[in-house]
């Protein structure tokens, strides 16, 4: 098979021969460089910086209508609306109060998502790493949720959590009364964690299998000899050899929780009242779904989370390179 | 031999041309259903296609949630169907073509659709943008199976909203039901009985009014109705903002012996409920000052963005025609909006469900019941900014993360909001 391609990719390679040494005689090394770039540069222009610059003009502008020429020039109206606040630690008292209960509700869902999946993706990492039965089968079967859609994920759960769902039916089965799991506020801010941790735990998990994998054995078995404790072989060499990959789960874990929007959305709805609708969701009702839309504060708000999602990922490579220099 | 070769590739040439102008015109209808209607105009149009060979319409059939967040998105883009069967009548009316030029009688348009044409056209605008599909009233539902198990009477034609309540919750008591009554969480479906308590949403400039003591009284009792829970919590409070929420699968499951919605669950209720239990519509129950019901419906318009208006025109007046929606009337169960259709009310509904024909009977009894303020709020254009306000607040007061006097509060800036970036 290798033998039938390779005379037609030599061909080919030779056909562009003589144009190529033409060209890296004219444009010199350099001009070699942007051509090669050059593709990749036209499709990362096409689909980040065009869109990220027509974010930026949308956020200067207001009205309704969805084109730009339409739309009327307001300066940082759009910003200033959304960061009009008497205190911004209560929603209340801003003029877009939706806005700030869809930060907060973030915050909260962030802050606990992302230690709960770290925890969760370590123990099901170290458990995997261990010597256990079916091993393979165990780490599919910990990966699977990772492979759905996130709208399967969120219908899934939304049938067990219903009213009329799966959990209520034994609950009644069993001789306990209903709940209405969904309604409840409390319950349903902790569900849509629940979820978005079982959905993504596999993938971390695998991140920290690979690192826990890496590690020498013979460290381990020299700890042995030496009487140390698990507690303290897992603090003492596990911890610190884990770090980058730990490191790189946290970053990721936490811009992917910025993020969270679909399965939440299909479970919950954003409800109870306002309860787990976090910041996607506000800029996707803002800016379309609701009857009467909103781009330019849509744009507005897409770019202060943006703005948060650039701080992070800063901090994960100055953190990266702290790390290393250590 | 080059002679040959020519004059085929000629005759080939003008074959193509010949095949392109004989190709079918196509025209898209976006259209979503709330029963069978989507079948009935299938089988329509497909006659439509038999009769005019030189037009193909290609027939998108799609959830209401796409036409009410998708399409606008659409047409904002300068897209979109060639038709489209809405109900955001008003809101978008800028984008609806005017048929006027194109159509083969505009006199008989303005004769049978005249008195709703305002409702789909900009204010101030003669045009003729399409036709309502339907007329349609909002109004409750009753299981009266349940009712008779639970051994209460239904209450009488003109029972106040505290009286269905209150039965409705015997009933639910007795039959160890989830809740009472469920409403769709909508701000047009709210807004009948929030009429029905005095409230007059249009000021005196035709700007939106200030939240009044009407909406204040409704919404007060919706919000402790829904806390006591005679109201289906799940329908309210299981989203965010003004999302749409229809609670007919729990009236369908009979998980509540009291629904508000509107006439066009008629054709579903009998398609779905079948005869599992009887059920009966109730009207619009009473507030301290009216009855009313909310008029609407959808309609089905003209996009102004097509390419072929002429052929787009020709599948509106087909469809328009009397014929056709006297038989699209009478397959689909609803009320008809053909003037000459309603006049001569010799409609033979196709049914064998007998629940049918006395439902559709109540809903056109309650039409003398409709008030001025209820009436003008189809072709008014910032009804949707006040549905929006309503739905969002409420659901908010409903989850009880804010008080009442919050949520009246939030209502009114929200319009206003709304009014100033319609201006900006």
């Amino acid at each position: 098979m290798g033998a039938v391609l390779a005379a037609p990719a030599g061909l080919l390679a030779h056909l562009f021969d003589a144009p190529m040494r033409l060209w890296q005689r004219i444009a010199g090394r350099g001009g070699m460089i942007a051509f090669f770039l050059a593709p990749n540069m036209a499709i990362f222009g096409l689909f980040v910086i065009v869109p990220l610059g027509l974010n930026v003009a949308y956020a200067l502008s207001g009205g309704t209508a969805l084109f730009l020429p339409q739309r009327s020039y307001v300066g940082a109206a759009n910003f200033e609306r959304l960061l009009t606040c008497g205190d911004h630690m209560d929603p209340a008292t801003c003029r877009d109060d939706l806005f700030w209960i869809a930060v907060w509700n973030t915050v909260r869902f962030v802050g606990l998502q992302v230690v709960v999946l770290v925890g969760v993706a370590m123990v099901t990492a170290l458990i995997l790493n261990g010597k256990i039965r079916a091993r393979g089968f165990w780490r599919a079967v910990f990966f699977f949720p990772v492979l759905l859609s996130p709208v399967v994920v969120g219908l899934i759960w939304k049938w067990i959590f219903q009213r009329q769902g799966l959990l209520n039916w034994v609950m009644v089965e069993l001789g306990m009364d209903p709940v209405n799991w969904l309604t409840d506020r409390t319950w349903a801010f902790l569900f849509s964690v629940g979820i978005s941790v079982w959905a993504h735990a596999g993938f971390y998990a695998l991140i920290l299998l690979a690192g826990l994998q890496a590690i020498p054995r013979d460290i381990y078995e020299a700890a042995e000899m030496d009487r140390t404790s698990p507690g303290r072989a897992f603090r003492r060499i596990t911890l610190p050899l884990l770090w980058p990959n730990l490191l790189v789960v946290i970053v990721l874990a936490l811009i992917r929780a910025v993020q969270v929007f679909d399965e939440v959305y299909v479970l919950t709805g954003g409800g109870p009242g306002t309860s787990t609708m976090y910041l996607t969701q506000y800029i996707y009702e803002t800016g379309f779904a609701s009857s009467l839309r909103n781009p330019g504060v849509a744009a507005a708000a897409s770019l202060l989370m943006g703005g948060v999602l650039v701080v992070l990922t800063i901090a994960q490579l100055g953190l990266t390179r702290w790390r290393d220099r250590q | 031999m080059k002679q040959a070769y020519l004059r085929g590739t000629v005759i080939a040439a003008a074959l193509g041309f010949a095949s392109t102008a004989l190709a079918a015109e196509e025209v898209r209808i976006m259209w979503y259903s709330d029963g069978n209607e989507g079948e009935v105009v299938a089988d329509l149009l497909k006659r439509f296609e038999e009769q005019n060979p030189d037009i193909t319409v290609a027939l998108d059939n799609v959830s209401y949630q796409v036409v009410k967040e998708q399409l606008p998105i659409t047409l904002e883009a300068g897209g979109g169907p060639d038709i489209a069967r809405v109900t955001d009548l008003k809101a978008l009316a800028d984008h609806w073509l005017d048929l006027t030029p194109y159509l083969a009688d505009k006199a008989y348009w303005d004769q049978n659709y005249g008195e709703q044409a305002d409702w789909l056209r900009p204010d101030g605008s003669d045009a003729i943008t399409g036709f309502m599909t339907q007329i349609t009233l909002t109004g409750g539902f009753a299981n009266k199976t349940l009712f008779d198990q639970a051994g209460v009477a239904l209450p009488a034609a003109g029972s106040s909203w505290d009286q269905w309540v209150e039965a409705a919750q015997q009933v639910a008591t007795s039959q160890q039901l989830p809740a009472a009554f469920a409403m769709d969480r909508s701000g047009h479906r709210m807004s009948a009985p929030i009429i029905n308590f005095g409230a007059n949403y249009i000021g005196a400039d035709g700007m939106p009014a200030p939240v009044d003591a009407g909406v204040r009284d409704y919404v007060g009792k919706l919000v402790g109705w829904t806390e006591g829970g005679q109201n289906l919590k799940d329908v309210w409070v299981s989203a965010a903002g003004a999302s749409y929420r229809a609670a007919a699968e729990d009236f369908i499951n009979a998980q509540v012996p009291l629904y508000f919605s509107g006439s066009w669950q008629i054709g579903n209720f009998s398609a779905k409920i079948g005869d599992n239990f009887d059920w009966v519509a109730i009207g619009n129950p009473c507030g301290p000052k009216s009855c009313s019901g909310i008029p609407g419906g959808a309609g089905l318009v003209a996009v102004k963005y097509t390419q072929h208006p002429e052929a787009v025109a020709k599948v509106m007046d087909y469809l328009a025609s009397e014929p056709v929606m006297r038989e699209f009337t009478q397959r689909t169960l609803f009320i008809p909006s053909n003037a000459a259709v309603r006049a001569a009310g010799d409609l033979e509904y196709v049914t064998t469900d007998p629940q049918v024909q006395p439902a559709l009977d109540a809903f056109n009894a309650d039409v003398k019941n409709i008030t001025p303020e209820a009436n003008a709020l189809p072709a008014w254009k910032w009804a949707t900014a006040y549905y929006t306000a309503l739905v969002t607040r409420t659901g908010q007061a409903m989850a009880g993360e804010m008080s009442l006097e919050d949520a009246f509060a939030r209502m009114d800036s929200d319009i206003a909001e709304q009014v100033a970036q319609a201006a900006q």
